[in-house]
Order: structure tokens, then sequence, then C-alpha cells
């Protein structure tokens, strides 16, 4: 019994720590779905591609996502080899000196990118002019500035990954080439590189993803080809629109993508390396039979599932065409939005009734009593009166009165109709 | 056998800071040698290797290799092959790539590589293991194929960095065998680093006792064994009983010693001591245990020592006796099994016999650690 209550509340724990992590992430993919102007999931009105649309003819996400590239691609080749350079050099260096040398080539990570921008930014303008360059050098280009800044920092994270693998090399491997006649730079690219290329190719994805990702440092020195994050960041100021939800989804979906990909990889050299184990020698000389891709492999499974469900999803949407619904919808909004005002209209009959009900009962005075409706503080610009008094009652009631809607009337079918 | 690329180490120190990890060594080693050098671990024995293939530097002295000074030129332009204690085999690579990196380097294609990688694994015996990973290998295969690799490279030298040390005792018995019979078939220069007296005496046709950096002695497994030049010689190639005294008189090549506890007994002086050492000198006498006989009792002399049984342990070739002499001195014996019933002593008093050839005298100096 008390067993069984521990068991219940650590899924309760772990359901509520899932939510919290990927909650966010859920409501923000399904709301790129949803055909309201705004971001939300409630209430649903349409199941909508649109957004997706809207996003790739933004010319400015489009130029933003460009340069991210860019400025990632160059990140991570400098970061790598800086971080690469600076675990070597860690390995080789004075046994007294190698506390000293690792905190200082870790310090980086500590500063805040904040500082790291600014003085990126201040020490290249400072160069810059010292060469006596202008302003259009590449020394006070936006993409050199930003991979430069950006690099201060992740080729730190580059080489703590690369130092992690480079502690298990056995230095004699190295050795071992030289001695066999390898040159250095043969021994280096034939034994060591081999043997680091996991590591590198970890410390690229996170050089890449921390690149891609930052803005602190990016903000300062970007100059004139902003990333994705400066772009998101100042569309945001301007309101946020449903096609940012929907490049958050792509994004999120290309991530669980790499991942199950990576995931069914590994699985699958497990395997294979688990066959070789058990071949025998004439078995290694021919062909080992190989267990077959998906067997035991759930990741793999996973992914051709992921690929099937994001294709039908494609397809659907070159496919699928949801104007009936937005229609409907607008339609029906059209009918609240008068149903709104026909309630208004009345209660404001009713109170100009009573409002004459009264002044009847004050009889003939004639005094000059201010109207209430003046009194709200406003100057009255939203008192509903204001918008039709005047000719409200010498005219019929047969235009609804659209203007109402809040959005300038721009969504209403009829006052296109009307024209 | 062609007389192969000799190595000679000429007055070579190497210090590392303050500390001398090889003091003024000179070895002359022959080309075709299966050369060694033995010595407790620390003793400067891999520094010299290294010296020799050319990862460190000497401070002083020169290394030869085939009469050519070797100052200047880097390992991987000599014409050595080391192989590692712990190997160093590729771990990414497939067997026969690890063998043939010395041809890839050359820019050798892949079926030259191929076909040399077949005939070196055919030589050490793994035929067809070309395409296994090192670590799909056995202890004793990987062995194998750090030779092959060494070998493929066609030195002129190769060294050998303790590399059975990792096997267990049965292989590594049998690597001794093998390896002797792979130096005669190639016919070159072996150097073969180790700190087990067995290997080295096997092996070798010659051997340098090395202690604390310095080469005590250079000569056959025989002389080594039976004519120690120093003190730590003896105790540490092989078992040996120690008495120590100073020197009471000295009759040729032989002398009396006043040993501190078991009276004066006549020793042989070991041939490099000849001739050095005088009257009142402190010295230390070495008995092998084999080479104790027991006599009749009662017999007195200078080559008897009279000694009370602790112990006898069967060992299967040969009894071991373990004495206590006078003031407590220990004292092993050994006795051949010869398949005749043997008399257990254990609680007797017994006198031991040797023949004063088989007492070898040296100066007092350090002994190996037990």
């Amino acid at each position: 019994m008390n067993l069984s209550f521990l068991r219940v509340s650590i899924w309760v724990y772990l359901a509520l720590f899932f939510l919290y992590l990927l909650g966010p992430l859920v409501i923000m993919s399904v709301t790129a779905f949803n055909s309201s102007a705004f971001p939300r999931m409630t209430p649903w009105e349409c199941l909508t591609f649109q957004w997706f649309g809207d996003l790739f003819q933004d010319q400015r996400i489009l130029n933003g996502i460009k340069n991210s590239l860019i400025i990632g691609a160059g990140t991570v080749v400098l970061s790598v080899a800086m971080g690469l350079a600076g675990a070597l050099m860690l390995t080789q260096i004075w046994p007294k000196l190698r506390a000293t040398y690792y905190t200082i080539i870790i310090a980086p990570i500590l500063i805040p990118g904040v500082v790291l921008g600014i003085s990126t930014l201040v020490f290249w303008d400072r160069i810059n002019r010292m060469l006596g360059l202008g302003a259009d050098s590449v020394l006070s280009n936006g993409v050199f500035l930003t991979v430069i800044g950006q690099s201060t920092f992740i080729a730190s994270y580059c080489m703590l990954v690369l130092v992690a693998r480079l502690q298990r090399y056995d230095m004699a491997l190295t050795e071992a080439a030289l001695d066999l006649g390898a040159t250095h730079a043969q021994a280096f690219r034939k034994i060591l590189l081999p043997f680091m290329r996991p590591a590198i190719a970890s410390a690229a994805v996170l050089a890449f993803l921390a690149s891609f990702e930052n803005y602190n440092t990016t903000t300062f020195t970007f100059g004139e080809y902003p990333t994705l994050t400066i772009e998101l960041a100042q569309k945001v100021r301007y309101g946020i629109t449903p096609s940012i939800s929907a490049l958050a989804f792509i994004i999120v979906a290309l991530t669980v993508f790499f991942a199950l990909l990576n995931e069914a990889k590994l699985k699958r050299q497990e395997l294979v390396a688990a066959a070789r184990k058990n071949a025998t020698v004439e078995e290694l000389a021919g062909k080992i039979k190989l267990p077959s891709f998906f067997a035991g492999n759930m990741a793999a499974v996973l992914l051709v599932v992921f690929a099937v469900a994001t294709i039908t999803v494609v397809g659907t949407a070159t496919a699928y065409n949801p104007a009936q619904c937005i229609a409907n919808v607008k339609e029906e909004k059209r009918l609240e939005a008068e149903q709104r005002i026909q309630e208004l209209r009345k209660q404001r009959e009713e109170q100009r009734k009573k409002r004459e009900a009264e002044e009847a009962e004050q009889g003939d005075a004639g005094q000059s009593a201010p109207k209430p409706s003046n009194n709200s503080g406003f100057g009255n610009v939203f008192a509903p009166n204001t918008l039709g008094s005047g000719e409200e009652e010498s005219q019929d009631t047969e235009t609804p009165p659209a203007n109402n809607g809040g959005f300038g009337g721009v969504f209403d079918p009829n006052s296109l109709k009307s024209e | 056998m062609s007389a192969g690329v000799g190595v000679d180490l000429e007055n070579l120190w190497i210090r590392f800071g303050d500390f001398v990890a090889v003091r003024d060594a000179n070895v002359n080693i022959n080309g075709g040698d299966f050369f060694s050098f033995l010595g407790p671990s620390g003793c400067g024995k891999t520094t010299i290797l290294r010296a020799v293939s050319g990862f460190l530097d000497p401070s002083e002295g020169k290394v030869l290799i085939g009469g050519n000074d070797m100052r200047g030129i880097g390992p991987n332009k000599r014409p050595t092959a080391l192989i590692f204690q712990n190997l160093a085999l590729f771990p990414l690579m497939k067997v026969w790539e690890n063998i043939t990196f010395s041809m890839e380097i050359k820019g050798a294609s892949a079926s030259q590589r191929r076909k040399r990688a077949d005939e070196l694994l055919d030589m050490i015996a793994l035929p067809g293991q070309g395409d296994k990973l090192p670590s799909e290998l056995s202890g004793g295969q990987r062995q194998r194929v750090a030779i092959a690799r060494a070998l493929c490279a066609e030195p002129d030298v190769l060294l050998l960095d303790e590399p059975l040390s990792a096997l267990d005792l049965k292989l590594r018995q049998h690597m001794r065998t093998e390896l002797r019979e792979i130096q005669q078939r190639v016919g070159i220069t072996f150097i073969y680093i180790t700190h087990d007296q067995g290997e080295a005496l096997t092996m070798s046709d010659n051997i340098a006792v090395m202690r604390a950096g310095v080469i005590d002695q250079i000569a056959d497994g025989k002389t080594i064994y039976n004519d120690p030049n120093t003190a730590f010689a003896a105790s540490f190639v092989g078992e040996n009983n120690v008495f120590r005294g100073k020197i009471k008189q000295i009759m040729g090549t032989e002398a009396l010693i006043a040993t501190n506890r078991s009276g004066d007994l006549v020793a042989r002086i070991s041939s490099a001591n000849q001739g050095k050492m005088k009257e009142g000198d402190e010295a230390m006498m070495f008995i092998r245990p084999e080479a104790f006989a027991i006599a009749a009792e009662g017999a007195s002399g200078n080559h008897f020592v009279t000694a009370r049984v602790n112990h006898e342990e069967f060992e299967g070739n040969v009894f071991n006796i373990f004495t206590e002499g006078e003031g407590g001195k220990e004292i092993k014996v050994s006795i051949p099994n010869h398949g005749q019933s043997f008399q257990d002593h254990t609680g007797q008093n017994i006198t031991l016999e040797y023949e004063t050839h088989n007492a070898v005298l040296v100066p007092a100096g350090e002994l190996a650690a037990e």
C-alpha cells in the first residue's frame, strides 16, 4: 500500500516534471496551427498552415536564418579549432602551470555575454582604427565581429568537451606512429584526429547550437547582419504572431528528428559491435550476418514513424485549404459582434428612456444638466454613444456599426461588399 | 646470421632537472644481438630505450646506430622500431591496418598493404585475423600484432619495452621462446628492457644489469649469474645467500673472509675485482642456494657452515631448506630432487658445504631490494 503510494507519487512527479519541461513547447507548437491572429490555443478556431507560409515569406526571418547559419558555421570552425588547440595545450603544458592555464581558458564561460559583446566591439574597433581602416573594413563587419565575439566563450565549451576525450588518449599512440616513420602532421591526422572525431562532432554541434541561440553577445556585434535571435527579439517588440510559433515548431521538429537519428545510429553501432564480438573468425573473414536495422532499435522505429508523420503533415498542408473554416469563423465573429452591438444599443435605449423619464419627472424646469455620458473622464471616446449619436435616431438601423469591431473593420466581410 | 646494425652508447648521461636518470652509460651492442637491459623499475632502463628510439635527447654523450651519431634525428627518421609496454596498438584501426601503418605513411597502396599484412600475420601465427579490431584479440595475440607492426617497418633495431609484463605466466614463458625465434629468423638487433631476470637470462645474448642509472655489469647470462661484478648484480639476478665480512687474507684469486656471523670462510674473488681488493676491505660473499650441499656431520673448515633447519619445502625440481646459521643468519639451501627419498631435517643442526669457486667475493655494496 505504502509502496504503491510511493510509485504513484513518482509517476505524478515525473508527469509534473515533463509538463513543466515540455508544456511550453507543446503549447507553442499547437498555436502554430491555430488560425487565430494572436498565438493562442483557446479558443481553437481553425487548423491552418498559413503561419508557415507567412514565415517563409518573411524576408527578415529568412535573412536572419541565413545570417545565423553563416555565423554558426564560422563559429563552429573557429571554436572547434581553438578548443582543440587549447585542449592539446593543456595536455602538453608544464604541470605546475596547468591549473592556472585551465582557469584562464575557462574564464570566458564565467564572464557575462554582454561584457564579451561590448569588449569585442570596442577592441576590434580600436584595432580597426589603429590600422587606419574605414568603417566598411572586414574588422568592423558584423559577421566577423559576431563570429569572433561568440567564439571567445564557445571555444571554452568546445575545449571542455575535447579535454574529456583527450584525457582518455594514450600519448604512446602518437609516439608509436612517430616511431613507425610518421611525421608529426601525419600522426596528428591519422591517429589523434580519428580518435577525437566523436568529441569534435559533439563540440561542433554544441558550438553551433550555442551560436544559433546566442543573443546577448550578438546584440552588440551583429552590425548589418542580424541573426535569427536578433530578428525575433525585434519582432516581439512589435507584437508576436503565430508565424514565430511556426518557426519554433520547425526547430522543435528538427531537434527531435536529429536526436532520434543520433540515437538510432548509436544503437545500431552497439548492435553491430555485439554481432562482431560474437562472430567467429570465418564469419569475420566473409560477411557477418548483421541484425536487421530495426531489430531491437526502438529509436530507429520512432525515427521512421516521425518521418512518416512529418511527410503526412506536409502533404496535408499542401492540399488542405482552411478558407471555408476561416470564413465560418469570421462569420461567427461578425454575428457575435453584431449581437453585442444590439445588446449595447438596447442598453442605451433603456438608459435614454430612463433619462427621458427622469427629465419628464423634473418637469419643465429646463435645467441644463450635463449629459451623464460625458462624465466618464475619457472625453467620451469610449462611450458607444459618440460613434453613432446624431444620426442614430434619424437613420434606420440598416447598416450594422461594424466599426465597433476594434480592427477598424478590416476583418468584416461587409466592409468590402458595402463599397 | 647476418651481421645486423649495432648500437653504441658513448658516455651517455640523461638528466631530468636535478635527477640523473642515466649516469655515464657505455654500451656496445653488436649487430644481430639480443641484448637486454635488466634492472628494477626506476633504474633508468626505459630512459635509455627512449634515448635510442629518439623520444629523448641525451644530456651528454652520444647514441650511435650503425656507427652514425643520432643526434638531432627524430624518432621517425631512425632505423628503430619500438614495442611499447602497453603495446600502443591503434584502437580504431583493424589489425591489418595497424600492422601496415608504416607502409601507409610511405604511401603504399591498400592491396600492397593487405598482402604484406597477410605475410606477417602468417609469420606471427594469426592468419585470417586481419579484419578484427585490436580490442577483439587476446593479450598474447595483441602482443604478436605489435611485433608484426614493428617488423613491418623493417627496422635495423627492434626495441622492446617490457612487452611481456602484462601477460600471465604461461603466456609469458611461451612468448619468450617465440620472441627469441622471431629474432633469430629476422636477424636484426633486439634491445630488450625487463625487470624479470628469467626473461633476460633465457633470451639474451648479452645483458646489462642496471641500478639507479648506472650500468653495473655487461656480460652474457652465464657470466652475470656465475661471476657478478657487484653486490647488486649478485643479489638481483637469481637468488643468493650473502655473507658480509672483512677480507682477512688474499691468496691469489681466492680470499679468506672473516664473516660477521659465520666464522672464516674462503671465496673466489670475482673476475672484475681481482687485484682490486685488499686485506681489511669490507666485502660480500655470495653463495647460491644450489651451490650448497649437506656435509657429513662434524666436518669443519673454511668452506663449511653450520646451521639449524627451520623448515623445508618441496618445490618439485628442488627441495628448499630454510636454515638459520649462527646469530640468526638466514641461509637458503636448494638440493636437487633426484627422486631419492629425502630425509627431513627440520629442527636439526646440519653442516653445509660449498666449493670455493661457487662462493663469489665482491666489494661491499648496495643489495637489490627483496
